[in-house]
């Protein structure tokens, strides 16, 4: 594992702030993920904005890890422009009750990327301005890319037009 | 409450009740402010809802806007009316299996997609792929950034009015047809890259029509520019519309021509180059007004750049293999499927477990696409499936700028913003 | 089409129906509902390679209420099955409806949660186009094939 020695020293400084709070580094060909505890996600953010400018905010997205703890994990991908590092923080919650704290004062992308975690795994992000789904209608029920959702869809999810003429206009 | 009785009274959804009586909520609920609507017609504000089908949305995008006479005076976007859950379906599919896929995100330039696609694969199983592959795929991806940008150029011109552009640039779009026709067999949606390099090399016919067709298109280039950029009523209807700022497009998360027409030079091909970009010169155009002509002004100097591109990776590209050699990791050549057994066994392996990066591993690669920032992340299982494929999509984020920057502006501008930001619906509703 | 309500039966409404024919297979006003890649192979359809204006089809009006062919491109959503129906339903008679591509007509590669597996399941097509994009000559084929549709269809006992 070599990790650059730019990601080394905001890791370390991470560190030194929040000692309980950064749980995991790895480096996989020349990505560094950082994984940090639920609790302290807007703090860990909000540091790395003001301290290393990482301003700008690429994307956020789930996984579902398929294990009976620490169900579903979220993927938050910055980029700092004024050094050009990449970095990617993940942080896990379970899968009864999934919340994690939303990001959206420190990056106003963060606002639709997190409706499309939400729309796709179901986890909810708190002190979100706007929560809806924003690929399938509200009617839905299911939430797709969670492992146990088929492929093919459940019939009757989602209604289809009558085949007989809309008569009221 | 009063307000919520005066809309939600009006609204008589016959399908997706839930869902259209929540956006109308969050449209009103956007920038709350103590309003009182009265019941005088001239004193309210009237909702327009420009519908998934609608000629200038560029695809299936629905726009909801509450007006103020002609200013809007909040908006909300709908989208996912292309939405199908590709994602899912790549969990299911080996790695070359989901090609086609990806020519079908962003259909405007197909070849990219294939590329970025190749790409992140090649860095999760860590192949090389031979130089002259990698060339080969910077023509493909150039020409199909042009083609992209041809085809915004003719849309986007005709909604502003002067519909003659939409015929000159379908013209040069045949041509490019043709070409990409020529060298992969299909029109548009060729998925000519393989995992470890491409499908199969250029002849030299298909060397000669590119070289004649750059030649040719330069001089076009220099028509179009001559009407264009010294057009009084393309600069009435474009200058200072949509404006947004350096910090403001960072913060919303743009990027591509969108956030180099703010002035931020951040190009992928530059600052993480892959495909070696970094062995050709050429310039990233960057503008500093953030408005709608800042962004005509930088994909016109780009689709220039990237006729340099081509011309010098012509000038560079060597004899040589175009798919790497290593049976585990990339298809065999046809001459040793048909010939050999070894090579007919490595094909159906190949095609049935596919390539198999390590298990636990997961990786992100991103390109630069001719839209913006597109990347794919790999989480894998040890399978030839994906454990999760993402996809970040250039126009998702573009699309939450859109929403910022409609609020304050007239209706009759929404059409030429869309325009300019140019967000393709399959790429963004996956 | 009042003079043909006064008409019944017979020799003379057929010579009317072959005139009525005519003249509506040569001026077909398709509505494209494009909605993916195959709206782009739809636009070079009437680009000027393969120009489909030399079959009378040059409008392409994008108000229902305009026009006589609905050219369903690209797959469909759940989500958007029923801005479909509702512009089908607006379109008024006689109307035709092509699916063009693998998606439109079957679903095509997207076999999964959010596509309509066929569009046919809420509207009446009439030409199915195979292809992943189909070309532009396909097209126009099938827009041949709806024109001879046009030509053998009984005209004045339909609107009466």
């Amino acid at each position: 594992m070599n990790i650059s020695s730019a990601h080394q020293k905001i890791i370390d400084d991470l560190k030194q702030q929040y000692p309980d709070d950064i749980l995991e580094v790895t480096e996989n060909r020349g990505d560094v993920l950082v994984r940090v505890s639920v609790d302290a996600i807007h703090n860990i953010c909000q540091r790395l904005y003001d301290e290393y400018r990482f301003i700008y905010l690429v994307d956020i997205f789930g996984t579902d890890r398929f294990t009976s703890e620490d169900r579903f994990e979220v993927i938050y991908n910055i980029v700092s422009l004024r050094d050009q590092l990449r970095l990617f923080i993940k942080v896990r919650c379970e899968e009864e009750d999934p919340h994690v704290q939303t990001v959206t004062d420190i990056w106003k992308a963060a606002n639709w990327q997190e409706r499309q975690t939400y729309d796709m795994f179901g986890v909810i992000f708190d002190g979100h301005p706007d929560l809806r789904r924003v690929f399938l209608p509200e009617d839905f029920e299911y939430y797709p890319l969670r492992k146990e959702f088929p492929l093919l869809g459940v019939p009757g999810s989602i209604e289809l037009p009558s085949t007989t003429p809309d008569t009221e206009d | 409450m009063e307000l919520e009785n005066k809309l939600a009274s009006k609204l008589q959804p016959t399908f997706f009740k839930k869902h259209q009586e929540a956006i109308y909520k969050s449209l009103e609920d956007k920038h709350t402010t103590v309003e009182v609507y009265e019941d005088d017609p001239l004193a309210t504000h009237m909702v327009l809802n420009m519908g998934p089908q609608h000629p200038a949305t560029h695809g299936v995008l629905r726009v909801i806007l509450e007006l103020d006479g002609e200013k809007i005076v909040k908006n909300k976007l709908d989208i996912g009316y292309l939405h199908r859950g590709i994602e899912k379906i790549a969990e299911n599919k080996t790695y070359q299996e989901f090609m086609p896929y990806t020519d079908r995100t962003d259909y405007l330039s197909p070849y990219s997609n294939n590329v970025a696609l190749c790409t992140a694969v090649e860095k999760i199983a860590d192949i090389e792929v031979p130089e002259r592959a990698q060339y080969i795929r910077m023509i493909g991806c150039e020409l199909a950034r042009i083609s992209s940008h041809l085809l915004w150029l003719g849309t986007m011109v005709m909604d502003a009015g002067a519909v003659s552009f939409f015929i000159w640039t379908f013209r040069e779009r045949e041509k490019l047809y043709d070409i990409f026709d020529n060298f992969g067999g299909h029109r548009f949606t060729i998925s000519h890259s393989r995992i470890g390099g491409v499908a199969n090399d250029l002849t030299p016919d298909t060397v000669k029509m590119i070289k004649d067709w750059v030649v040719n298109f330069k001089k076009e280039l220099v028509g179009w520019n001559k009407f264009l950029n010294k057009n009084r009523i393309f600069f009435d209807r474009n200058k200072d519309i949509g404006t947004i700022t350096a910090e403001e497009g960072i913060n919303i998360g743009l990027s591509g021509p969108n956030l180099r027409a703010t002035g931020i030079a951040y190009d992928l091909r530059k600052i993480d180059p892959y495909c070696k970009y970094d062995e050709v010169d050429f310039e990233v155009p960057t503008r500093l007004e953030g408005d709608n002509l800042a962004r005509y002004y930088c994909r016109m100097e780009e689709m220039t750049q990237s006729l340099r591109i081509i011309e010098q990776c012509f000038d560079k590209m060597k004899k040589g293999p175009i798919r790497a050699n290593n049976a585990k990791q990339t298809y065999p050549s046809k001459d040793e499927v048909y010939y050999s057994m070894e090579g007919m066994i490595h094909d159906f392996m190949m095609t049935d477990t596919g390539v198999c990066p390590p298990a636990g591993m997961e990786c992100y690669h991103a390109i630069e696409a001719p839209k913006g920032e597109l990347g794919y992340y790999i989480q894998s299982d040890g399978t030839g499936h994906p454990w999760r494929l993402e996809i970040r999509s250039p126009s998702f984020a573009n699309l939450q700028a859109l929403e910022y920057i409609l609020d304050g502006e007239m209706v009759a501008d929404t059409v030429v913003l869309i325009g300019g930001l140019d967000p393709v619906m399959g790429d963004s509703d996956k | 089409m009042g003079l043909e309500s006064a008409l019944g039966e017979g020799f003379l409404t057929t010579r009317v129906d072959s005139l009525v024919n005519w003249a509506r297979s040569n001026a077909v006003w398709p509505m494209p509902m494009g909605l993916a890649c195959c709206a782009i192979e739809m636009m070079a359809f009437a680009g000027p390679k393969y120009d489909v204006s030399r079959f009378g089809s040059e409008v392409f009006r994008f108000s229902p209420r305009q026009s006589d062919l609905m050219i369903v491109a690209g797959w469909c959503t759940y989500k958007m099955s029923h801005a479909i129906r509702r512009i089908w339903d607006q379109m008024p008679d006689p109307k035709w409806c092509v699916a063009m591509g693998a998606c439109a007509s079957t679903g095509g590669m997207h076999r999964c949660y959010g596509v309509v597996q066929g569009v046919d399941n809420f509207l009446p097509v009439d030409a199915y186009i195979s292809g992943c994009p189909p070309r532009p000559d396909a097209v126009i084929n099938a827009l041949m094939k709806i024109q001879d549709k046009i030509k053998t269809e009984h005209s004045v006992l339909l609107d009466t």
